[in-house]
């Protein structure tokens, strides 16, 4: 069979890799419309990673959207019944506003949900997927978890506005103003000092979980931590695998294990997520979820080795000349390399060599 | 070969006041020290690659991987929330955003604010906060003029010692937020040099 990986673009040929790893984990493919009701997204408009929908009014009067998001759609449609579990992957597009553009885009997003009845096992296989399509579409890369019970046990009672100002400090690890915006709202010295600690703490888990457990104590969002973390280091990810309590959710969605990925080369994070069983609740579902998403458009961003040229043969032919022998010759020299056929040389076009079809024979020119 | 850190250094006085900060925490250039017109110097010993740009510019060669720390005025990371982390701040080039009127300056409530700014993000923000109705008037430079000439009823703007204000006969009439230069890093570069940077800011914090 021929191989294609040499001519597929980078974010193509994650699409085959992840999609090779999620059905080998048993994920079922999860394809869906490119619309959905405007008021999906209005109602969770927090949910989603940029304000802007492109919206039309369809046939039936209906105000629909162009998908900015998958996962609010896999969760209205997917099963409620006790004791399942649905595992589900999808590749598809979305459009939304570019962070970088500030535009909208149509963005090919791949990622991964389990929803239902989920425990520990499941949270663990999430994170673990996670981190092996980092490793399938990167040379080195970062997975940075955390756990929001950790920080929402600090912040407990706090007011809306003020959990959502300090989770922005802590996303951005601004320590210094973390200190303000807790006195700004109330926040307990001690409690403070602890958030600021723990803005502060990064690194691999066996250095930065004994320090948490000194910070924090015994918690069960800390015991949860070490379970997961320990699995994944038993797992073979350790060396992939850093805690950072800067990966915060500053809505309301997510709760327990959140978690981001880092592709070396690329200056945002590629892959984004974690626990959402808030969420579940907020769309009436009775069980819980995690999932993630991987976003292959910032994989464009990887530093790859640049072709040195557009061609490797430019083959002139005159017009005229026997075509069944030129294809013939044009085949033969395409063992070597990519054959662009023209009848003049091309402005602006780089090749590795410029040969001539004539008389039935090829000659470098 | 040794992985350089990328420093992005804002041009002007608080750039080399800032990199005699680098400088202090073990990461000389001396290339930098001479009198030229060139924009990037390098370390390689040390592993330090610093480049001058335009002060408001810093935020952005952070974001995007070019640089992976630098030192951005607050002013700038308010108004074009770039996706960075804050790691310090490194309380040198302190200001502070305020409003501004001519003097005697009356609100009247009834009628929508003008506002004349560069920083028509952070003047929204704080309007809005207030539940003030305002109409930006976004402007690139010499500001203090656009209340003397009608153009405005107030504006947003950074005060350092109030003196230009004071020469067009306008004063602060409300604080915003005080401004100070702040030590960016790239989220990524976080990760893949964590060595160098958390080495940097122990130093700096010191």
């Amino acid at each position: 069979m021929t191989d294609y990986g040499c001519t597929l673009r980078r974010e193509e040929q994650a699409v085959f890799a992840l999609r090779g790893l999620y059905e080998d984990y048993g994920y079922a493919p999860y394809k869906m419309s490119k619309f959905e009701e405007y008021d999906l997204y209005v109602r969770n408009k927090e949910f989603l990673i940029s304000d802007g929908v492109i919206t039309f009014t369809d046939t039936d009067g209906k105000l629909m959207a162009l998908k900015p998001d998958v996962t609010l759609s896999i969760i209205k449609n997917s099963r409620d019944e006790s004791g399942c579990v649905q595992k589900v992957y999808y590749n598809e597009n979305v459009y939304r506003v570019s962070e970088d553009a500030h535009c909208f885009k149509e963005i090919l997003q791949t990622g991964l949900e389990c929803m239902g009845d989920i425990d520990d096992g499941c949270v663990y296989e999430v994170l673990r997927l996670a981190a092996e399509s980092l490793r399938r579409i990167a040379p080195k890369a970062v997975l940075d978890v955390s756990h929001l019970g950790v920080v929402d046990s600090l912040l407990d009672g706090l007011c809306a506005e003020g959990r959502g100002k300090i989770c922005h400090c802590m996303g951005e690890k601004n320590a210094h103003e973390l200190k303000a915006v807790c006195a700004k709202y109330g926040v307990a010295e001690d409690v403070a000092d602890k958030l600021q600690k723990l803005v502060g703490l990064y690194g691999a888990p066996d250095k930065v979980m004994p320090a948490l457990r000194d910070l924090v104590g015994d918690t069960a969002a800390v015991a949860t931590l070490e379970t997961l973390t320990a699995a994944m280091v038993a797992g073979g990810y350790g060396d992939m695998l850093r805690v950072d309590f800067s990966v915060i959710d500053e809505g309301r969605y997510y709760n327990g294990i959140v978690f981001r990925g880092f592709a070396q080369g690329v200056p945002d994070s590629v892959l984004s997520g974690g626990q959402y069983d808030r969420l579940m609740r907020q769309m009436g579902r009775r069980g819980g979820a995690v999932g993630f998403a991987v976003y292959l458009d910032r994989l464009g961003r990887m530093p790859e080795a640049t072709r040195e040229y557009d061609v490797d043969t430019l083959l002139l032919y005159d017009e005229g000349c026997d075509l069944t022998a030129l294809y013939a010759a044009a085949g033969t020299l395409r063992g070597e390399g990519s054959v662009m056929l023209q009848k003049e040389i091309p402005s602006k076009l780089t090749y590795r060599r410029v040969c001539r079809f004539k008389n039935g024979e090829v000659k470098p020119v | 070969m040794k992985e350089m850190l990328n420093i992005a250094l804002p041009k002007g006085r608080l750039g080399e006041k800032v990199y005699a900060m680098f400088k202090a925490a073990g990461f000389p250039c001396p290339a930098i020290e001479e009198q030229n017109r060139k924009l990037i110097f390098e370390n390689e010993e040390v592993g330090v690659r610093y480049f001058w740009v335009k002060p408001s510019d810093v935020a952005i060669y952070v974001e995007r991987g070019a640089a992976d720390i630098g030192v951005a005025g607050k002013d700038i990371l308010l108004e074009y929330r770039p996706r960075v982390y804050e790691l310090l701040d490194l309380d040198v080039g302190k200001c502070r955003m305020a409003v501004a009127a001519p003097k005697g300056f009356r609100d009247d409530p009834t009628r929508t604010l003008r506002v004349a700014t560069k920083f028509s993000r952070i003047a929204r923000d704080h309007y809005a906060g207030k539940g003030r109705d305002i109409d930006i008037i976004h402007l690139n430079g010499s500001i203090e003029i656009a209340p003397i000439l009608g153009l405005s009823d107030v504006i947003v703007d950074i005060v350092e010692t109030g003196t230009t204000l004071k020469e067009n006969d306008l004063e602060v009439i409300e604080n915003i937020v005080p401004i100070s230069a702040r030590l960016i890093a790239n989220t990524s570069s976080f990760k893949f040099k964590n060595d160098a940077i958390e080495k940097l800011l122990t130093q700096m914090e010191g």
